[in-house]
């Protein structure tokens, strides 16, 4: 749902280091976006075309690598990937146990970006 | 198109979020100032359990509010008429709070005079409960006519609030909403929430939610 001021974080990020390296044009962005997060790809590429106008960035593509959900166990410190749609009662499948600690799946992280 | 280059750039839109929010945070304990996030649904009873709060505590501590309910001067005129400061932040159909914009709203205040600044965040269940604001502690409302199956649809929010409030239990027997079932829920997604009950029509239970919060605060200010 939020879109818009996730893609203006990702421009200003992204024309900060623009300006760091002298870059003329940035032709691509490479990011890593946690699977629990429900933007949707089209989307914020709609978005990022719109507010990057007249911009470094103005035309970029995004290019967006989705980071899977992985637990750790409390109890057992067994680490385990989780299937998003089957987030309702999710338990160690391990020890069995449901104290469970996040530990990727939220991430709006930019990796990196293709620049002349 | 010749010389295209890989620039690094290694940044999580989030840890810097979180960066700001700690930052916030430190400068709140230095005013002695408590910063509540009050996060529901739309409708579910933010500004009325801000006015039942404003009412109960104002005695003790002075208050302001941080108003952030999308594109209306309503709330923030509602709780001034009370005699408590209040400052509408301009969220222009974002759907969340961040600390950044947070900072911007806490920059209009005097925090020096004040104990308690409470943000009625946007209404939503999703996208406030990935956004630090930098708050001191985070509360959530769920009201009965939303269901009690609400914990198993938004885990985050459960997960990262420190109080729920459930309130219009005015509404209870109406439904087939069950306290019961609503707080194995909760508790299992955060066994150390506390949680109250309340009408915000009524007053009932109002009395545990000022309590706890005037409990933390005293912590806080000490
Ligand atoms: N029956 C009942 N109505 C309530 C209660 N609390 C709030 N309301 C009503 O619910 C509506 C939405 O409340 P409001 O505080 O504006 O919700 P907000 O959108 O979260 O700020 C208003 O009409 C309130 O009068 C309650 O405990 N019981
Ligand atoms: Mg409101
Ligand atoms: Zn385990």
């Amino acid at each position: 749902m939020h879109e818009l001021p996730v893609t203006q974080s990702i421009l200003d990020v992204v024309l900060r280091h623009a300006e760091r390296h002298q870059v003329k044009k940035i032709h691509a962005i490479n990011l890593a976006i946690g699977a629990l997060s429900d933007l949707q790809d089209e989307w914020i590429q709609s978005y990022f075309d719109y507010i990057g106008k007249g911009t470094l960035a103005e035309g970029a593509k995004l290019k967006i690598e989705r980071v899977p959900v992985v637990f750790r166990c409390r109890a057992c410190a067994g680490e385990f990937e989780a299937d998003v749609r089957e987030m309702r009662d999710i338990t160690c499948p391990t020890c069995g146990k449901g104290d469970l600690e996040l530990v990727s799946g939220r991430e709006y992280y930019i990796k990196s970006m293709e620049a002349e | 198109m010749s010389d295209v280059r890989l620039i690094e750039i290694k940044e999580d839109i989030l840890s810097d979020n979180a960066g700001l929010a700690e930052e916030l945070r430190r400068r709140l304990r230095e005013k002695k100032t408590f910063l509540l996030n009050l996060m529901s649904s739309p409708g579910s009873g933010k500004t009325s359990l801000i006015l039942r709060t404003i009412e109960k505590l104002r005695d003790e501590f002075s208050i302001g509010v941080l108003e952030a309910d999308i594109d209306s001067m309503v709330d923030a005129e509602k709780v001034a008429s009370r005699g408590v400061q209040a400052v509408q932040l301009k969220t222009g159909g974002f759907c969340h709070l961040d600390a950044a914009m947070v900072r911007t709203g806490l920059d209009a205040f005097d925090l020096d005079g004040l104990d308690l600044v409470i943000i009625e965040n946007v209404g939503n269940l999703v996208c406030p409960a990935e956004f630090d604001t930098g708050s001191t502690k985070n509360a959530m409302i769920l009201s009965v006519p939303e269901g009690d199956d609400k914990p198993l649809k938004y885990p985050l929010m459960f997960s990262v609030c420190h109080a729920l409030v459930v309130n219009k239990v005015d509404y209870l027997g109406l439904s087939d909403f069950s306290m019961e079932l609503l707080r194995e829920r909760v508790k299992k997604l955060n066994p150390d929430i506390s949680l109250f009950e309340a009408s915000c029509k009524t007053g009932q239970g109002i009395d545990g939610w000022t309590d706890w919060l005037a409990g933390e605060m005293r912590k806080h200010l000490k």
